[in-house]
């Protein structure tokens, strides 16, 4: 049956969350984006609060570290972890992007040993707080391009490169680094590892300066020499011939079909924290937002809202579409592709929108507008950028590999 | 649901101070806060775990009330139900094999083909929505209604419109019409098309042909007299040539917008000829009303109960919703036909799709047509389940608008010099789509 509202059974947790938005983020939003790099003491308590709200979730609670796939079953739809992240998230960054990207143990390592972690590594790993390190100074969105490598000596892996951009690099308890095992082989032999934080030979060498999310800390990570132990690799340690190992490979980037949703919802959540801030202070100024025919013979003002409006709402189902699909074991790469898609360059455009419509009121520091639109402009970057997801889309469409559609 | 949101203010209160708490130089000096987040953590478990025992009660306590038993509440769902889906596969092969085939030579000729209008009514579409007591399926859905509007203009936009001006006006008297008014038009819809040779044909009239028209401060006006009412004024985008037997007429009277029941025949109702850039098989025209004298009942819905009483902004709505979906089926027609031909049309020595300007422009008409689509079906779920929908049918239709019609410039652009001639049908996407910025009325889910 098409039912496209927030189900009855997770309002209350998307209210939560809302509350959590405007009583916990809002407050100390501007803070922390002045203070980049410090902190935020007041996640501590928070966090604790949402380990509880999720662990007395009968469907199993929320978040990075629980993300997976469902399994397919027809007779029943399940609006589950997927969806209920997703709806949670948006609402919490409607709150504050950045803070919401530091909350203790929401990291995209999370979502990584929650997909394909064994029952072992799950029972070390599942409560760490687990930061994700792919990119590197020579390697960006070209994932299968990294030189950090992971040789075997025993039972350990010795890891040796040098990460950039990792959310939460610094605070996190581990980071899920990507390794190639063998330069030679490309994308079979890239693996994931788990290091813990304290690893000899691993070390946080500089927090990035950034446009937005500056509550979110974004490190730089050396590995040298750093010895791991092999049942920290993640997923099969097999490098089988080449089409078993791209095989392996496309395991890895299938997490993505779970996090890109999820980072859609944080545009969505951003976007709709402008779209509302801007309604209520065009109101002040005795401008309605009435949804009134015909829209042509309205202002232009009206008009850009309402398109701001449309689009945001287009993200926001495109996202909880993904969700669905995932919760209820529906493959939902390209879908998950044109959320990200949708929803990053929709937030970016509405948060920029909103500033050049409220002039100054938008572009100074006293309202939070021109904050997020710093803060957006990462969600059309990093999980993939812009152009990454219509290449994946294009290519899915126009059945194209990699090779043939560059 | 009040003490709900009350609780509601009081947790989101709870977490400002704990935040305050935590934050708290002393809580930190002190080493306070690891054993104040255990307490948050179990309070909040508790609390949580408490509110849903609670709904689970409350639910359990429907169950066994006087009351009809309660369903399920409803979760986020993408899924056809058999029915829709049956439907769904019947029309699109419809659309295929006897719509699309027509399309070319009737937008070239500007004309109806002959019997589209009859052959058409064996998919049944006008039936749906007439009560079972009258001869059709008593299934008035304004969701399968979008389904069957996509995929008809799936084949071809304009000739849909053709074929669905009918079905939308049994579509209106079914869900508005008063007792009296359903049982004398709508069994006139139900005849066996193989037996009876005429259709029964109707349409929408909304449009009127002036700059700046408003649905909401109509021209054509109605006045009450003994004998019933006089309706005056003129009406454009008229579908099929003057042939139809029945018209819907949207008028003001007494200060409010209505809908008028028009036989053609009346006397002083005229139409002509008025072709457009796009919709030029449907052949519309101008349709000119001048004082018409209406009986007693033609005003629609006159004497229903409250809950039956036409309502002009819905009746707007939907025929937006109409248009959109129609849109979709058209946009997804073109997205269709585009990846074939961008991935066997070669250029410097390789498929233009191995380009990323070719790439992206199809990757980004499947991001848009996704979300419209998901922008129109809640819109008309929310309608068929009652629930207020002005604001998502606005912003459908909003979207469509600027959505569709850049994939109708693009489906030319992407076929290049190819794309502006008749070889392809790119160039009558292109002129169809124009109209979702244009149109009022017209079409009812």
């Amino acid at each position: 049956m098409i039912y496209l509202e927030v189900p009855k059974k997770l309002r209350m947790l998307v209210d939560q969350a809302r509350q959590t938005a405007d009583h916990v983020f809002r407050p100390i939003s501007r803070k922390y984006d002045r203070a980049e790099h410090d902190y935020p003491i007041e996640l501590d308590m928070f966090a604790a609060i949402m380990d509880g709200m999720n662990d007395a979730l009968v469907d199993g609670g929320a978040g990075s570290g629980k993300l997976r796939q469902g399994t397919k079953d027809s007779s029943q739809i399940q609006n589950g972890i997927n969806m209920t992240t997703v709806l949670g998230l948006a609402e919490l960054c409607r709150g504050d992007v950045g803070l919401s990207l530091t909350m203790p143990r929401q990291g995209l390592g999370n979502a990584a040993i929650a997909a394909v972690a064994n029952d072992e590594q799950l029972a070390r790993f599942g409560n760490k707080w687990a930061a994700m390190a792919i990119t590197e100074p020579g390697c960006g969105s070209d994932s299968a391009a990294v030189r950090t490598s992971a040789f075997k000596d025993g039972d350990d892996y010795i890891i040796n490169g040098e990460k950039i951009f990792v959310t939460a690099g610094e605070r996190a308890d581990a980071v899920v680094v990507w390794a190639t095992v063998d330069k030679n082989l490309g994308k079979a032999a890239i693996k994931s590892f788990v290091v813990e934080k304290g690893t000899p030979g691993m070390e946080v060498t500089r927090l990035e300066k950034k446009l937005g999310i500056k509550a979110s800390d974004t490190a730089s990570i050396s590995f040298n020499d750093c010895r791991v132990p092999r049942a920290n690799l993640l997923g099969s340690e097999e490098v089988s011939s080449s089409k078993g190992g791209e095989k392996g490979f496309a395991g890895v980037m299938q997490t993505f079909d779970n996090t890109r949703p999820v980072v859609a919802a944080m545009a969505v959540g951003v976007a709709t924290a402008s779209i509302e801030r801007t309604k209520e202070l065009l109101k002040e100024q005795g401008i309605d937002i009435d949804y009134k025919r015909p829209a042509k013979l309205g202002s232009q003002l009206k008009a850009e809202v309402y398109r701001m409006e449309a689009e945001l709402e287009a993200a926001r189902l495109l996202t909880i579409k993904a969700a669905w699909m995932a919760d209820n074991g529906q493959p939902n790469s390209i879908e998950a592709s044109i959320s990200k898609a949708k929803a990053g360059r929709v937030a970016n455009n509405i948060t920029l929108k909103c500033v050049e419509l409220l002039g100054t009121v938008g572009y100074c520091e006293d309202e939070l507008l021109e904050k997020w639109a710093r803060d957006s402009k990462i969600l059309d970057i990093f999980e993939g950028t812009q152009q990454i997801q219509q290449l994946i889309i294009a290519r899915r469409l126009l059945d194209k590999s990699s090779s043939e559609l560059k | 649901m009040a003490s709900f949101s009350f609780g509601m203010k009081l947790q989101g209160l709870a977490l400002g101070l704990a935040s305050r708490f935590a934050a708290h130089p002393l809580v930190q000096k002190y080493g306070l806060a690891k054993s104040a987040e255990k307490l948050a953590y179990i309070s909040t478990k508790k609390g949580f775990q408490l509110i849903q025992k609670g709904l689970a009660k409350k639910s359990l306590g429907n169950k066994n009330g006087i009351k009809a038993l309660p369903s399920p509440p409803p979760l986020f769902d993408l899924t056809l139900s058999d029915e829709q889906q049956m439907i769904r596969d019947s029309v699109k092969a419809y659309a295929e094999n006897n719509i699309r085939p027509l399309a070319l030579a009737a937008d070239e000729q500007a004309k109806l083909p002959e019997s589209l209008l009859q052959d058409s009514q064996e998919l049944g579409l006008n039936y749906f929505s007439i009560p079972e007591s009258l001869g059709g399926a008593g299934q008035l859905s304004p969701m399968t209604s979008v389904l069957i509007a996509e995929d008809l203009a799936w084949g071809d936009f304009s000739l849909t419109f053709a074929i669905l001006a009918s079905t939308s006006v049994t579509n209106t008297l079914s869900r508005w019409g008063n007792k009296k008014q359903q049982a004398l038009w709508l069994p006139k819809f139900c005849a066996d098309p193989s037996t009876n040779k005429e259709t029964f044909n109707a349409a929408i009239a909304v449009q009127e042909p002036q700059p700046l028209f408003n649905s909401d401060l109509l021209t054509t006006s109605a006045k009450q007299n003994k004998k019933g009412y006089v309706l005056n004024g003129t009406k454009s985008l008229v579908p099929l040539a003057g042939t139809a037997n029945l018209y819907l007429v949207a008028a003001q009277f007494k200060g409010k917008n209505e809908v008028f029941i028009v036989p053609a025949n009346a006397k002083g109702v005229s139409f002509k000829s008025s072709p457009a850039m796009g919709l030029r098989s449907a052949e519309v025209g101008i349709l000119q009303f001048d004082k018409v004298q209406l009986d007693k009942d033609a005003l629609l819905g006159a004497g229903n109960a409250p809950y039956q009483q036409f309502n002009y902004e819905n009746f707007i709505d939907s025929s937006h919703l109409s248009w959109c979906a129609m849109a979709i089926g058209c946009c997804q027609s073109a997205l269709d036909y585009l990846i074939p031909y961008v991935n066997e049309r070669y250029a410097f020595g390789e498929p233009i799709s191995h380009r990323q300007s070719v790439a992206f422009m199809i990757a980004n008409m499947k991001i848009e047509i996704e979300s419209m689509r998901l922008l129109v079906w809640k819109a008309a779920s929310r309608f068929e389940r009652g629930e207020e929908f002005h604001r998502d049918a606005f912003l459908a239709h909003h979207l469509c608008m600027e959505k569709s019609m850049e994939i109708g410039t693009n489906a030319v652009q992407l076929l290049g010099g190819h794309g502006f001639t008749k070889e392809h049908p790119a160039e009558r996407w292109y002129r169809d789509l124009r109209v979702l910025s244009v149109i009022n009325g017209g079409l009812q889910l």
